[in-house]
């Protein structure tokens, strides 16, 4: 399926497909931001990086002094026998002390970097949760689950594998370079500008392979996201797969995009098989060089032997950085994909935000009123996309080309009335529900709660207010009592049982083992549908709120008995408190006080069941319509 | 791989060799032709090695391709049941950080454990001609090294898992916040959801922390050893350069074997930690493998063709303790329909889950055409049966093959037509921007609940199956639609079993039988005016229905009615128009 479009043509994976730069610098000044809080600590990790790497340049110039100070004067008898001995000794001594600050400085900076990345992007991941928190539903309309979690997850890891390995080595090499450069001109200059011959030839090698490599990991990563995301839609798929026996088809499928990946892993596989080798040869053929240069000077009694041999040492020295480099690339190519996706989620506007002056809301007293309001998904999307940094602001158009889904809807539903609104499939009912929640916002005209904007209103207080049940009914891992009262630790387990008993759902509840601490899974699979439905009104029941809004046909999965049961229990609830029912049955709003009929989009009729039954317009061939299917029972 | 460890232990010859030649004072063609060789040798080893590193780093790859498939292929023939135990999210993580550890592990883990085991064998068989002496002193860090790793691995290969562990906490979090935003956004749980997050997403954190702990220790604690050992070789070899019982171009020989042996015995501690980590990460992928399917073909088969009688005799289920079903026994002819009713939670679902083994009953037995649908291979099972579940799943791909699923062969547009056209769903497809080519789900159109079950249905019926099931599946389909559905149905249904679960008297009426049950027994039986009569629950659920209506209609209404129906003649259908409550998504 992924793999059928070809090109990358499809929405899913563009974004994947982000430049393949491994250096940003505008990514990098803004994730360098996220180390400010640990400043210490990134002072710190630096200092001891550089004890690190002076700790490594070391060791072969300690070498370099136990054979010319000690072992090659002894031995051609310059010094007596027992004078090289105790400088041996002593050499001995001090090469012990570098190694042990080398591997102490190595374990105490990687952990400190460690926890630095670590600590720092918590702060990052927390704050991209939070972001997302926040931003509105016309974003969760187009971006799906997985995405967000790979963003949240994988991407987040990829960074903190970047500040804590990537960025640190890629340090320590330089500081390493730099000091074995500067230990080489020191020793012999003659000697180290042969060695820098080299240079060049790394350079012409590293820059081909990285136009190699930058290729490969991209078609990589694109092809990787392919695979997982098939994989995630056919388990969470499975039983239809093996309803529909398509196992052998599915894994077809798979096989294909499975295999489309191992090639380009091939790519990548083989280019290094060549690259390092050939750093391998170079270095070889540098310290060839070195000896036979290294041997004409000793021959003319210009070089000691040990000077030879701890330049040799620090030649090793100086390609083992060069050696994985292609790994920190990988690290760091990933990183900068990472971040630049992270960053660009957390760019995305809070469009349904609070205004800087928002009005607090304590007392409700319950009054909706939608003045003029215009309403289209499209607008809405493309108002998230837009300011999402892909498309620049499009004009809004002639209203026909919108697809309004509400055009132009005013009414005015007084404290404690009971209001349902009816209309066919696609009327624009569910859009009223969601508009007065807030989750989104109104393109034109304005709702308006007790006289007042909502959005001036906090959103945290205009849902306080406000009881929604949702015609897709969402439980989440918990027990049945987190459940109702969801975080809100004032709702008693007595209130619990009292909303579950309101809405008979006691019943279910104490059938199972652990009764309100049944642990149920995710997804709610332990439950049905309709089982899951009564939570959910548990739920808004616990809450008590002053405005009621229930979506759709939320009672529709429930069996007659429970659904009756239900509308008793909604019955009494709505008693007293504004309620906006929204139902296809029109057996679920005769408790209402007034009935708001849309019809594509526009409020055709407003009045009490009998006065929209003499009118004969819309509602009476809703009506008509519900009534003879029954009829016909 | 043998022969480039045997090159790469000449180069420390000819270093040698050069070293002893300059301090004697050779002829520098000497050293020249020394220095040739060391290039010549380099040369050989590196096309070597670069050949032997593809091979294996191909191959670890191979190894990662071929188990992803497998993965997949074992998962597919694991039972609904696995499933909804196992998180998906936790399973994902297993497929994709687990799977890329354990090729870590077939990779580099091979190829740098060969190097070292080769390295070391023959570096050590050169450092013998060098000086025995020297060579038994130098390697007396090895126990100390080996038993060091033994103690660091095996707490890594702990902390590892509980580390990933801790991820697969984190994915289901965020999953479960972004499915549930809605819910989250309704109740203002925004805060709490943060909090909730934050406190796995620090304990992922300590436990990135306490990995980090142990597994730092690896590395500086490997080259402190070869230090110490390289100290080891120049402080006593330097004694007998000194007192001459050794050159010093031997000692810098010695020593150059040891800086030979260091990479792979420094790599050694990642090789270690590539192994703790690809080990750890092989066992949550060998759970998954060691998952033997409960439900799977039989040993002994029975051929189909499957004609479409569904019996059930004594069968009873339980979900873990929760009894679900209790002795459920009926039976429906081929060709016959059979309808369930019953309260929420009374095992309606499960019932029909059994038929085409989503389940397995732990008692009784489900019978196809008088045979245990046991001894049915499951494909010849499944694809006799049409399915459509209480909650719709599609994939994004587009309608066309959606609706196509369960058909082998491309489906032709007459098929696909006819379909669309029982399950009513042709009307919104023409409002579709590439009509049956429409991509569903992220990438395309996202459809209304209503479309979505529609589309169930077209998929089910597309398979022209024996057995068409329904659960539920015309719950948000409104009642006008449900009628046209069921009407176009019957007439498609005429010679084949049909098994509806429903909710409202007027979609399971017709049906040949009508089970109720309740807590898990059939509480009643019969055709539709059997039931009536019998005054039951089922008449009360009819009563209780025609109530609804009644409460509305009083007679002043009727006469209403009656005189609309008869000024109007028939009433013009009211077509309902495309839904966009799911937001319509374009690509952009």
């Amino acid at each position: 399926m992924a793999g059928q479009g070809g090109g990358g043509g499809t929405g899913f994976f563009h974004e994947d497909e982000v430049l393949g730069k491994a250096y940003d610098a505008r990514l990098m000044r803004r994730l360098v931001g996220y180390l400010r809080p640990y400043t210490l600590g990134v002072v710190v990790a630096i200092l001891m990086l550089l004890g690190l790497s002076a700790t490594q340049v070391l060791p072969p110039v300690v070498a370099k002094f136990i054979v010319d100070s000690a072992i090659t004067p002894a031995v051609t008898k310059e010094i007596p026998v027992a004078e090289g001995l105790s400088r041996l000794g002593l050499l001995a001594l001090a090469y012990l002390a570098v190694l042990a600050a080398n591997a102490g400085l190595r374990y105490g900076q990687n952990m400190l970097t460690t926890v630095i990345g670590q600590k720092a992007m918590y702060d990052l991941r927390i704050e991209l949760f939070r972001h997302l928190q926040f931003l509105p539903l016309s974003f969760f309309d187009r971006n799906p689950v997985g995405r967000l979690m790979t963003r949240i997850t994988n991407d987040i890891d990829a960074l903190i594998e970047m500040v804590s390995r990537g960025v640190v080595s890629i340090f320590g090499d330089v500081f390493v370079l730099a000091g074995v450069m500067i230990a080489m001109l020191l020793l012999d200059y003659r000697l180290a500008l042969i060695t820098f011959i080299a240079l060049p030839v790394i350079v012409a090698l590293t820059a081909y392979f990285r136009g190699i490599m930058r290729d490969s990991f991209r078609a990589i990563r694109i092809r990787l996201a392919r695979v997982n995301s098939y994989l995630n839609e056919t388990l969470s798929g499975i039983s239809v797969v093996q309803l529909f026996t398509r196992e052998r088809e599915t894994f077809r499928r798979f096989d294909d995009l499975n295999l489309d990946l191992y090639k380009a892993n091939q790519g990548f596989v083989r280019a290094n098989a060549i690259f390092q080798p050939a750093i391998n040869f170079t270095r070889a053929t540098t310290s060839a060089l070195l000896f036979a240069a290294g041997g004409w000077l000793i021959l003319q009694g210009e070089l000691t032997v040990g000077t030879l041999l701890a330049f040799w040492q620090l030649l090793e020295q100086f390609f083992r950085p060069i050696l994985d480099l292609s790994e920190k690339y990988n690290i760091m190519q990933a990183a900068m994909a990472s971040s630049e996706r992270v960053f660009r989620l957390l760019d995305t506007p809070r469009t349904v935000a609070d205004p800087p002056t928002a009005i607090e809301l304590r007392h409700v007293r319950g009054e909706v009123r939608f003045d003029r309001v215009w309403f289209s998904y499209q607008i809405a999307a493309r108002q998230a996309v837009s300011d999402h940094g892909r498309h620049g602001p499009r004009a809004e158009g002639d209203d026909a080309m919108q697809d309004w889904v509400l055009r132009d809807v005013g009414f005015t539903i007084s404290a404690g009335e009971r209001v349902a609104i009816v209309g066919a499939t696609g009327a624009g009912k569910t859009s009223i529900i969601s508009l007065i929640s807030r989750f989104y916002d109104v393109q034109r005209g304005r709702i308006l709660l007790d006289g007042v904007d909502i959005r001036d209103v906090k959103q945290r207080d205009l849902r306080r207010h406000i009881g929604v049940v949702l015609q897709d009914p969402f439980i989440f891992a918990g027990t049945i009592a987190s459940n109702i009262r969801l975080n809100d630790e004032t709702i008693s387990d007595e209130g619990v049982r009292a909303a579950a008993r309101f809405v008979n759902a006691d019943k279910f509840i104490d059938r199972l083992p652990d009764g309100y601490d049944a642990v149920v899974t995710e997804r709610g699979s332990m439950l049905s549908v309709g089982q899951k439905q009564l939570l959910a009104f548990a739920r808004a029941i616990a809450f008590n709120p002053e405005i009621l809004l229930v979506l759709d046909e939320a009672t529709s999965s429930v069996d007659t008995e429970t659904e009756h049961l239900i509308q008793g229990a909604l019955g009494r609830l709505m008693k007293g408190r504004t309620s906006i029912v929204i139902a296809h049955r029109l057996s679920t709003i005769q408790n209402v006080d007034r009935i708001i009929v849309l019809h594509k989009g526009r409020v055709v009729e407003v009045g009490t069941h009998r006065e929209l039954l003499a009118e004969r317009g819309v509602y009476h061939r809703l009506y008509e319509l519900q009534y003879r299917a029954h009829q016909a029972v | 791989m043998t022969a480039a460890a045997l090159l790469v232990t000449i180069p420390p010859r000819l270093i040698g060799a050069i070293v002893d030649d300059v301090t004697r004072g050779a002829p520098f063609s000497a050293v020249a032709v020394l220095a040739a060789a060391m290039i010549a040798v380099a040369a050989a080893e590196g096309l070597i090695r670069g050949t032997g590193r593809y091979h294996i780093v191909d191959a670890s790859r191979r190894v990662e391709y071929e188990m992803r498939n497998d993965l997949l292929a074992h998962l597919q023939q694991m039972q609904l049941g696995y499933f909804q135990q196992q998180r998906i999210g936790d399973l994902m993580a297993r497929l994709t950080n687990d799977l890329s550890a354990v090729r870590q592990m077939y990779g580099y883990g091979f190829l740098m454990t060969a190097m070292t085991v080769m390295l070391l064998v023959f570096s050590v068989a050169s450092m013998l001609q060098v000086s025995v002496k020297l060579t038994v002193l130098s390697m007396l860090v090895m126990p100390v090294a080996s038993v060091t790793f033994a103690l660091i691995g095996r707490r890594v290969q702990r902390k590892f898992r509980d580390l990933q562990a801790q991820f697969g906490d984190l994915s289901t979090k965020a999953q479960e916040n972004f499915s549930g935003i809605r819910v989250v956004k309704a109740y203002s749980q925004e805060e709490p959801e943060i909090a909730s997050f934050a406190a796995i997403n620090a304990e992922y954190v300590r436990r990135a922390i306490d990995l980090a702990k142990v597994n730092g220790l690896i590395w500086p604690a490997m080259s402190l050893m070869i230090g110490v050992a390289v100290l080891i070789v120049l402080y006593v070899g330097g004694i007998d350069a000194i007192t001459g019982a050794m050159t010093i171009g031997q000692l810098v020989q010695f020593v150059a074997y040891l800086y030979l042996l260091s990479f792979p015995m420094v790599a050694f501690g990642e090789i270690t930690n590539i192994f703790q980590q690809g080990w750890a990460s092989l066992a949550r992928l060998q759970e998954i493998f060691d998952a033997a399917p409960a439900i799977a073909d039989p040993v002994d088969p029975v051929p189909g063709p499957i004609r479409g009688e569904v019996e059930m005799r004594g069968v009873s289920f339980a979900y873990g303790n929760a009894v679900v079903l209790r002795d459920v026994s009926f039976r429906v002819p081929a060709g016959g329909s059979l309808a369930i009713v019953g309260p929420t939670g009374s095992g309606k679902s499960t019932l029909v889950n059994l038929a085409p083994r989503l389940f397995d009953a732990q008692q009784g037995e489900v019978l196809v055409d008088g045979v245990s649908v046991k001894r049915y291979p499951l494909a010849v099972l499944r694809r006799a049966i049409g399915y459509v579940p209480q909650e719709t799943y599609l994939f994004s791909v587009p309608l066309r093959e959606n609706v196509g699923f369960g058909v082998d062969e491309a489906l032709s547009d007459d098929r696909l037509g006819w379909a669309a056209d029982v399950a009513q769903l042709s009307k919104d497809v023409e409002d579709f921007p590439a009509r049956y080519d429409t991509m569903i789900g992220e990438r395309g159109v996202t459809l209304s609940g209503g479309q979505k079950q529609r589309t169930a249905i077209a998929r089910a019926v597309a398979k022209d199956p024996r057995i068409l099931i329904l659960d539920d599946a015309l719950s948000s389909v409104d009642t006008h639609t449900e009628s046209e559905i069921l009407r176009r149905m019957r007439a498609v249904m005429r010679e084949r079993t049909s098994i509806v679960v429903a909710h409202r008297i007027s979609t399971v009426k017709d049906a040949d039988e009508i089970l109720v049950i309740d807590e898990g027994r059939i509480a009643e039986r019969g055709t539709h005016l059997e039931l009536l009569e019998h005054g039951g629950l089922y008449a009360q659920m009819y009563r209780r229905q025609l109530l609804e209506e009644e409460l509305e209609v009083d007679e002043e209404q009727a006469e209403h009615e009656k005189r609309v129906r008869q000024a109007e003649g028939e009433p013009t259908a009211f077509r309902p128009r495309l839904p966009r409550e799911g937001g319509l998504a374009e690509g952009p």
